[in-house]
């Protein structure tokens, strides 16, 4: 039976960073994933990295990551595929450009600045393919977009160069105590022991948290995405909108992802997903009157990643409530991958020094004790 | 013709694909009162082995031979079954609720059925060699729907050039059809007949036997066939211009060629079964995979069903067999027979399988392409779609990525329009190679819906569904 | 480089292939009637330009990719050729909006 420092439970973009992160600062790390590293989530989300339109709770979090991501090749060795071209969210009327200025306005008085409001002009002059009828946008110039695998894998094989063992095709069974370490046990048979275990599960973290008294109410979820046959180069921004779902962007072989959010089914002890075409249907409209030129694009593939997500949709980060030596990052309800580089440095910081700076507050795990069913 | 305003919103029975297996489940189930539609995407039926069997032009019938017009009657048979058989009709995908996304005339729709069976049949092997991707380079099978479709004939230099029976067929085929061939390049491995051997006695004794020493015979006293070929590469610009290829251990010969016709086999077309999740295992003796399937061909998806040589190679009149058999399943699982009828009747077909089947493994055993024209090497393409090349593929290997999957995110390989249909097994078995792990434990790309691409506009034009607009997300 | 088998009871069908006319046979596929006219190619590929034709000529392998009356990335194999319809090889990447 093994024994090492730190169990981290979850080979995802999550569990990756937060197994470099600790590596760095001297910890014997083991990552115990039950498929292969990015299968999920991590492997097949939008890429978006994003400070725009976040919950408040997470903006502190995400313009901190924002500045990891520009230093990401120090990082990890590589620059995981990142464009910054932008983030743009656009409004439709002169009702939703309103919101987009109450928006800016409440960011500001948080004391950043990253989202700027734009009007029609400047936003044909960003996005000139957008559709006539659009008022204007909030930007976030300095966001984009990175290719979520690669990335993922670029964590994991930096880790390994510092000594973290990936144990992958290994489910983890139980979570005990032996003593003043914490056992793991998993399936196919093997066994782990250390002091610290750090939970990043993703849609299967609330199974973790139950054996550790601490339930939560973790919704499986899998959002759709869809991506087009390559076309010429139209758009340079990513793009979001504000009355409907929407993350729109054009990679730079020339093909198109559209996601923003209609639900498959996730069947997650499967490893699978319902796609559900009515709501891919959906988004095919929302594209089609936000960009005319797309109406003679062809979608080649469609699919959905299985990911975690709490009723107040912002994950949990943080010590467990009830078990020493215990920490959390998951659920991050298909808006983490920006979030990756950041979290994991929280997580390390956490688990060798027992606090950090970065405003964790609202992302405990016990906030839902009274909910939690 | 059935257009998308035809198709009704729901049936009993979907079957999809209108080859043999197919126009057999159909018309078998329609005849004993289920509901049936039956889904094609070509314009006439017939699949690929009976293709253009209602309409092609040739009128001289001993060119495309017996076997071809016995498929004649099956697809007679649809006409009055009772079954509506539905032509141009591109299914995109099929649910694990028997939902199925289908496209006529650029009309997308989504139609519900309480059972489905694929009868997606078989395309062949893709055959790797350098210059694989030049103009003039086609599958054997390409020249004979040329033949069968439009009567169209190549001309000037010729050469065939792989393995497998089906090579031969479409050999004696031109023959007949009055075209010249240049030389017939025969990669059967000389080695192959140790291991085909035992399984000879049931070859002799089957329908394969005569027939196919009746095609080597034609072929062989008009063409030049050049035995135990290896290393073909095809030579061009923006054409194929030259043939090089190695006999033995000699020299590489060139010949100088205008159309160069592969073929090495045939596979069944999985694309869909697995898009749906249905299970499949690597089958070591005909070097693919083949769906996991009872005797019936239910998969292991409820109310999937998987007939004909989609379910396992085994020649027309074994699909036709297998989809008798299908439609008698799915007849009696929808309440309209019960089960002593349905194996009573099942008696005969279970009969004439095993006829059919007869002689397979002999020919599947002496055919088995080698590996090193299943997987190629250097700069050749492995997937033609991205242009990904087999040492690309090597080399991301040995930085980690163990599987299809994992590549296919790296490089893009299988991310083009034919969603892996011809780079598929190349990658799993290059993967199996570098790692030293059978193709099982690699498996293969995981495949998802539209197995064909739709337009944004088919998409935006589904119907909207009351659930689709509550299952809304932020974010 | 194809030749036609003679066949008096079929009808002849009129396109037009890159603007120039073509004729063809009504069972045609529009790859048929592409090869039949002694075309060697149909597009180049969005990645390395490279000449590429049809392949398989059953729908698999996504090789044979035009633009038919305006709208592309149409199999050809697949579509069955009819009087006034206009073929355009392509170049590259589809053009948006076509």
């Amino acid at each position: 039976m093994a024994s090492t420092d730190v169990l981290v439970i979850g080979g995802g973009l999550h569990g990756s960073s937060a197994a470099l992160h600790l590596a760095r600062r001297g910890a014997r790390v083991t990552v115990i994933e039950k498929d292969y590293v990015g299968r999920h989530a991590s492997g097949v989300n939008a890429g978006g990295v994003r400070r725009l339109g976040r919950h408040p709770a997470e903006i502190p979090l995400s313009v901190a990551s924002l500045e990891l991501w520009y230093r990401i090749a120090d990082l990890v060795d590589d620059d995981c595929g990142f464009e910054h071209h932008g983030q743009v969210k656009v409004a439709e009327s002169e009702a939703e450009l309103e919101i987009l200025r109450r928006r800016v306005e409440q960011v500001r008085a948080m004391g950043f600045s990253h989202e700027e409001l734009v009007d029609r002009e400047e936003l044909r002059r960003l996005i000139p393919a957008i559709a006539e009828h659009c008022t204007g946008a909030i930007v976030s110039r300095a966001d984009g977009a990175a290719n979520p695998y690669r990335t993922t894998m670029a964590f994991k094989r930096k880790a390994e160069s510092l000594g973290v063992r990936f144990e992958e095709g290994r489910r983890v069974t139980t979570l005990v105590r032996a003593g003043k370490q914490w056992r793991l046990e998993t399936e196919p048979g093997g066994a782990w022991e250390a002091p610290v275990v750090v939970n990043c599960a993703g849609a299967w973290a609330d199974r973790i948290a139950a054996q550790l008294g601490e339930p939560v109410p973790l919704e499986a979820w899998a959002p759709m995405l869809m991506i087009s046959a390559r076309m010429p180069h139209f758009l340079e921004p990513v793009v979001g909108a504000t009355g409907r779902p929407l993350s729109f962007k054009q990679f730079a072989n020339g093909t198109v992802l559209i996601g923003g959010g209609h639900k498959g089914r996730a069947q997650r002890d499967q490893n699978w997903t319902d796609l559900d075409f009515g709501g891919l249907a959906i988004s095919a409209r929302t594209v089609w009157e936000l960009f005319p030129v797309m109406r003679s694009a062809q979608i080649v593939r469609c699919w959905a990643g299985i990911e975690g997500r709490m009723p107040d949709e912002i994950p949990v980060i943080g010590p467990s409530s009830t078990s020493e030596g215990v920490f959390h990052s998951f659920a991050f309800a298909g808006h983490g991958f920006q979030l990756g580089p950041i979290v994991g440095s929280i997580t390390a910081e956490l688990v060798t020094t027992g606090k950090t700076n970065v405003p964790i507050e609202p992302f405990r795990i016990d906030r839902f004790l009274r909910t939690a069913t | 013709m059935s257009t998308a305003v035809a198709l009704r919103e729901s049936y009993d029975l979907a079957v999809i694909g209108a080859g043999p297996a197919g126009l057999a489940a159909a018309a078998k189930a329609a005849r004993l009162g289920v509901d049936t539609v039956l889904l094609d995407e070509q314009s006439s039926p017939g699949g690929q082995i009976y293709r253009a069997i209602t309409e092609t032009p040739l009128r001289d019938r001993s060119i495309l031979g017996a076997d071809y017009w016995r498929g004649a009657d099956l697809t007679a048979s649809i006409g009055d079954s009772g079954a509506q058989y539905v032509a141009n009709a591109t299914v995109w995908s099929v649910s694990r609720e028997c939902e199925i996304g289908v496209s006529i005339g650029n009309v997308a729709r989504i139609i519900r059925a309480r059972r489905v069976i694929l009868a997606t049949g078989a395309m062949e092997r893709p055959f790797p060699i350098p210059g694989w991707t030049l103009p003039g380079v086609m599958t054997a099978g390409a020249a004979q729907i040329l033949l069968k479709s439009s009567g169209l004939v190549a001309r000037n230099r010729v050469v065939l050039a792989g393995t497998g029976p089906l090579l031969w067929l479409i050999a004696a085929q031109y023959l007949r059809a009055g075209a010249e061939i240049a030389a017939l390049l025969d990669t059967t491995p000389r080695e192959n007949w140790r291991a085909a051997l035992p399984h000879l006695p049931a070859f002799l004794t089957s329908s394969y036997f005569r027939k196919g020493l009746g095609l080597l015979r034609a072929v062989r006293t008009r063409a030049s066939v050049i035995r135990n070929v290896h290393s073909l590469r095809a030579i061009g610009d923006d054409r194929v211009r030259e043939v090089a290829y190695r006999t033995r251990d000699g020299a590489e010969q060139r010949m100088p060629v205008d159309h160069l016709f592969l073929h090495q086999g045939v596979v069944p077309n999985l694309n869909l079964a697995n898009s749906i999740g249905c299970g499949h295992s690597w089958s070591e003796t005909q070097l693919c995979f083949v769906p996991i399937a009872d005797e019936w061909g239910e998969s292991t998806v409820e109310g999937i069903a998987i007939s004909g040589d989609g379910a396992g190679i085994g020649g027309a009149e074994a699909a036709a067999q297998r989809g008798f058999l299908a439609g008698l399943d799915a007849a009696c699982r929808l309440g309209r027979i019960d089960h002593t009828r349905r194996d009573r009747e099942a008696a005969a077909n279970r009969q004439a399988l095993q006829r059919a089947e007869r002689g397979r493994a002999f020919l599947d055993l002496l055919y088995g392409p080698r590996m090193s024209d299943r997987i190629p090497e250097g700069a050749t393409l492995a997937c033609r779609c991205e242009e990904v090349t087999a040492q690309q593929i090597s080399d991301t290997v040995a930085i980690g990525c163990t599987g299809p999957n994992q590549m296919k995110s790296f490089l893009r390989c299988g991310m083009g329009p034919c969603q892996g249909r011809l780079c598929g097994l190349t990658v799993t078995e290059l993967i199996s190679r570098a790692r030293g792990v059978s193709p099982g434990e690699v498996d293969y790309y995981r495949l998802r819906p539209p197995i064909k691409p739709i337009t944004l506009e088919e998409l935006a034009g589904l119907p909207k569904t009351d659930a689709a607009v509550k299952a809304v997300v932020r974010g | 480089m194809f030749r036609r088998l003679p066949d008096p009871g079929l009808k002849p069908v009129m396109l037009s292939i890159d603007g120039e006319p073509v004729t063809a046979s009504q069972t045609d596929s529009v790859a048929a009637a592409l090869l039949a006219s002694g075309r060697v190619s149909c597009r180049t590929t969005a990645v390395s330009r490279a000449a590429r034709a049809p392949y398989c000529m059953m729908g698999v392998c996504f090789d044979c990719l035009v633009t038919i009356d305006g709208e592309g990335n149409r199999q050809a194999c697949l579509v069955r050729v009819r009087e006034g319809m206009r073929v355009e090889t392509q170049q590259g990447k589809r053009e948006a909006g076509r």
